[in-house]
């Protein structure tokens, strides 16, 4: 499969063909640009092709869905670059949205309704466990049968939205062992980057909170972290490297272990 | 001697009465000087809420232990008000164990009355064991979150002295009933004759070896502590982070529907943005006498009357500050000493308002050295632990959310590295500097 040559559909050319895809998929801003969430974003596009599912993309007509500025109080921002991608997927008449981004999912699911945005908004996690269960994609365990895997609930997905369940039933489907951490599902706690804290320093303290979920995750002895959220996905990567133990704990977003199991 | 005690008593009852009236219309004044908010619930959701998570205690249940020495508490708390009916009516007419007199003649309430009164004592010797546990978890075992710095003080005195009137009472109601049951023994005037009380039986039995004036002293010492110190308490409890037992019931009551997640939007900042994108709005003429609204808060005026409600609702058990990842990590921030502060200012300006006129301020406000300070509020993640945690559904991020955005909006004081992010979300519609015409890049690497 991995043969042919994939094209990304993009909202602008896929409307002047006079076609409207069933669901557009919400990069994100970190799904765009950060190196290491661009390969979570190439890992659900190859699954979404394999699928034959019938999406597409904004690309540059994408804008911030403005989390970070809301949450770091600055309404302004937010207000602009909500109302411009509220524009946006009105003109193109969006009904369902699918994103590899908590926040993404949370805000556009949340917060835009308000402001005249309403869609359907599911998480790539939620996304993927429905396929499963309608049997239209199966997961083989591929390298991750018999490893232990742990999950780390992001809190957008989690607490803000009581997603505790899609991502496990995903996993489950790997032939792995799930085991959780200390603190898990209601209780989870917290990678560090949220509320726009991954665009600063933390404030003074004894320790990153990065650090301190790294613990709990090397607690559990998994081979495997899942995460779905990029910025979970940073700080983790970043904690575990701190502690040099990159070599035996993996950090893998759900839409790769997917990807890799089905040696996409 | 009756008459001089009922005046004594109803004296009593008028002046804690007075005490505690003076109290909730200050708490009342204090609250609404909260801004609207409308909880979008309807009766059925508020109800299911408020017996759920007040009355059924459904959120305790996440810590066990806590859960099941509280559950002590509260029972014996709430079964407890069925015997001070009795005492009340005692008191007023100056007969001695009414109820008992009116019930005892046919057998069904004779027994549901002596059901009542041994259910009441072992209630109370499991509150009072848990009273006792509580002591130890706080004050021996040193739990980490009874001793974070915004309790040193009257914070920690303050649950102490709950704790210590709670083992008074059950002392004072154990004095009651034995002195009563052995005074029945004894032959005293006054006494009926009742059925036995089983906790408080071997007390009648050491009781007896002394006189009958001995005895009455216990027991009228047990009587009268036991509601003096009632009444004393719902005045104290008025002044005291203990004020839980009656407001989380309208704090849960009016819990907010909305997922934890969605931050509440703001109107006015939506209107001025949408009028930078859709001309025919920009062109309706600008009152320029119209105040300009203020962003966020500042104060705790600009903070809704609900998350003033939860102010005085804080019983400052600490679970929220336990669960909060910048708090366990060292930082300065802790959800409890929000709700805490605010609370602590609300009194403060309500005080002054109270005194100097309703239009007049303080120059203060939330957002100090003195209360909350910003680096506590840019410590937040937003993460909803703290939301989670609370057993009663009280809510710091929406408070630390308001806070910052007026430390944002009206002080443009953010870090720098915050307003570089909102800088490239001017300029880049992303908080990185990425040109906009680059977001599909990462499709260079599908095929590769």
């Amino acid at each position: 499969m991995s043969d042919t040559t994939i094209k990304v559909p993009v909202m602008a050319d896929v409307t002047a063909e006079g076609k409207t895809p069933e669901v557009l998929f919400w990069t994100g801003c970190a799904g765009s640009f950060d190196q290491r969430a661009q390969r979570v974003t190439i890992a659900f596009v190859k699954i979404l092709n394999a699928l034959n599912v019938d999406y597409a993309v904004l690309g540059p007509e994408e804008a911030c869905t403005g989390d970070p500025a809301r949450r770091a109080g600055n309404e302004f921002v937010f207000q602009m670059l909500a109302q411009q991608n509220i524009m946006t997927l009105n003109t193109y008449n969006v009904k369902k949205i699918v994103t590899t981004c908590p926040h993404c999912f949370n805000i556009i699911k949340n917060e835009y309704p308000e402001l005249g945005g309403n869609y359907e908004v599911v998480h790539h996690t939620q996304f993927l466990s429905e396929l499963i269960k309608a049997g239209k994609l199966t997961v083989q365990g591929g390298e991750f049968k018999g490893k232990t895997i742990t999950f780390h609930d992001s809190c957008y997905l989690g607490r803000a939205n009581e997603v505790y369940e899609a991502p496990r039933d995903v996993l489950e489907a790997l032939d792995a062992d799930l085991i959780e951490m200390k603190s898990c599902k209601t209780r989870g706690l917290c990678c560090g980057a949220g509320g726009a804290q991954m665009f600063k320093e933390d404030e003074p303290g004894h320790k990153r909170i990065n650090q301190e979920r790294t613990d709990e995750v090397m607690e559990t002895g998994a081979n495997y972290v899942a995460v779905g959220c990029p910025f979970c996905n940073t700080m983790i990567t970043d904690g575990v490297k701190e502690k040099d133990r990159q070599d035996y704990i993996k950090v893998l977003d759900i839409a790769e272990m997917v990807a890799k199991a089905n040696g996409l | 001697m009756a008459i001089a005690q009922i005046i004594i008593f109803i004296s009593a009852v008028i002046i804690a009465t007075f005490f505690v009236l003076d109290r909730i219309t200050t708490i009342t004044y204090n609250i609404k000087l909260g801004k609207d908010e409308t909880i979008h619930s309807d009766l059925s959701f508020r109800l299911k809420s408020m017996l759920l998570i007040a009355f059924g205690q459904k959120k305790m249940f996440k810590r066990p232990i806590a859960a099941l020495l509280h559950l002590a508490v509260y029972g014996a708390f709430l079964i407890t008000q069925i015997e001070l009916i009795e005492i009340f009516i005692d008191g007023f007419i100056g007969k001695h164990r009414s109820i008992w007199a009116l019930l005892h003649g046919w057998q069904p309430t004779r027994w549901l009355y002596t059901i009542t009164i041994n259910m009441i004592e072992l209630a109370s010797i499991g509150a009072l064991f848990a009273t006792f546990a509580f002591l130890w978890r706080r004050n021996a075992l040193k739990l980490p979150r009874f001793h974070k710095p915004e309790m040193k003080g009257w914070p920690s005195l303050d649950a102490n002295l709950i704790l210590l009137f709670e083992i008074a009472l059950v002392t004072f109601i154990m004095m009651m009933n034995g002195g009563d049951q052995a005074l029945q023994r004894m032959g005293a005037h006054h006494y009926h004759q009742t059925d036995m009380f089983v906790v408080s039986y071997p007390i009648s039995m050491f009781l007896e070896q002394f006189s009958m004036n001995t005895v009455l002293f216990v027991e009228r010492v047990g009587w009268w502590g036991h509601i003096l110190l009632v009444l004393f308490f719902l005045v104290y409890v008025t002044y005291s982070k203990h004020l839980h037992i009656a407001l989380a019931f309208p704090n849960t009551f009016f819990t907010r529907p909305e997922p934890k997640g969605q931050l509440a939007n703001m109107p006015a900042v939506q209107k001025e943005v949408a009028s930078m994108f859709d001309e025919s709005m920009a062109e309706e003429p600008v009152d320029m006498n119209e105040e300009l609204p203020s962003f966020g808060a500042k104060d705790v005026t600009e903070l809704s009357w609900k998350s003033l409600l939860e102010a005085y609702t804080c019983t400052e058990c600490g679970r929220c500050t336990s669960s909060c990842p910048a708090n366990i990590t060292g930082k300065k921030l802790s959800p409890r000493k929000i709700m805490m502060d605010t609370r602590d200012r609300m009194e403060e300006l309500g005080k002054y308002k109270r005194m100097n006129g309703a239009d007049e301020h303080d120059g203060k406000s939330l957002i100090s050295d003195e209360y909350v300070s910003k680096e506590e509020l840019r410590a937040c993640t937003t993460c909803n632990a703290c939301v989670e945690e609370c057993p009663i559904n009280i809510n710091p991020l929406k408070i630390i959310v308001e806070l910052r955005r007026s430390m944002i909006m009206e002080e443009a004081d953010s870090p720098q590295e915050w307003n570089t992010m909102f800088t490239n979300l001017e300029n880049n519609q992303a908080p990185w500097q990425f040109a906009q015409s680059e977001r599909l890049k990462w499709t260079e690497e599908l095929n590769n």
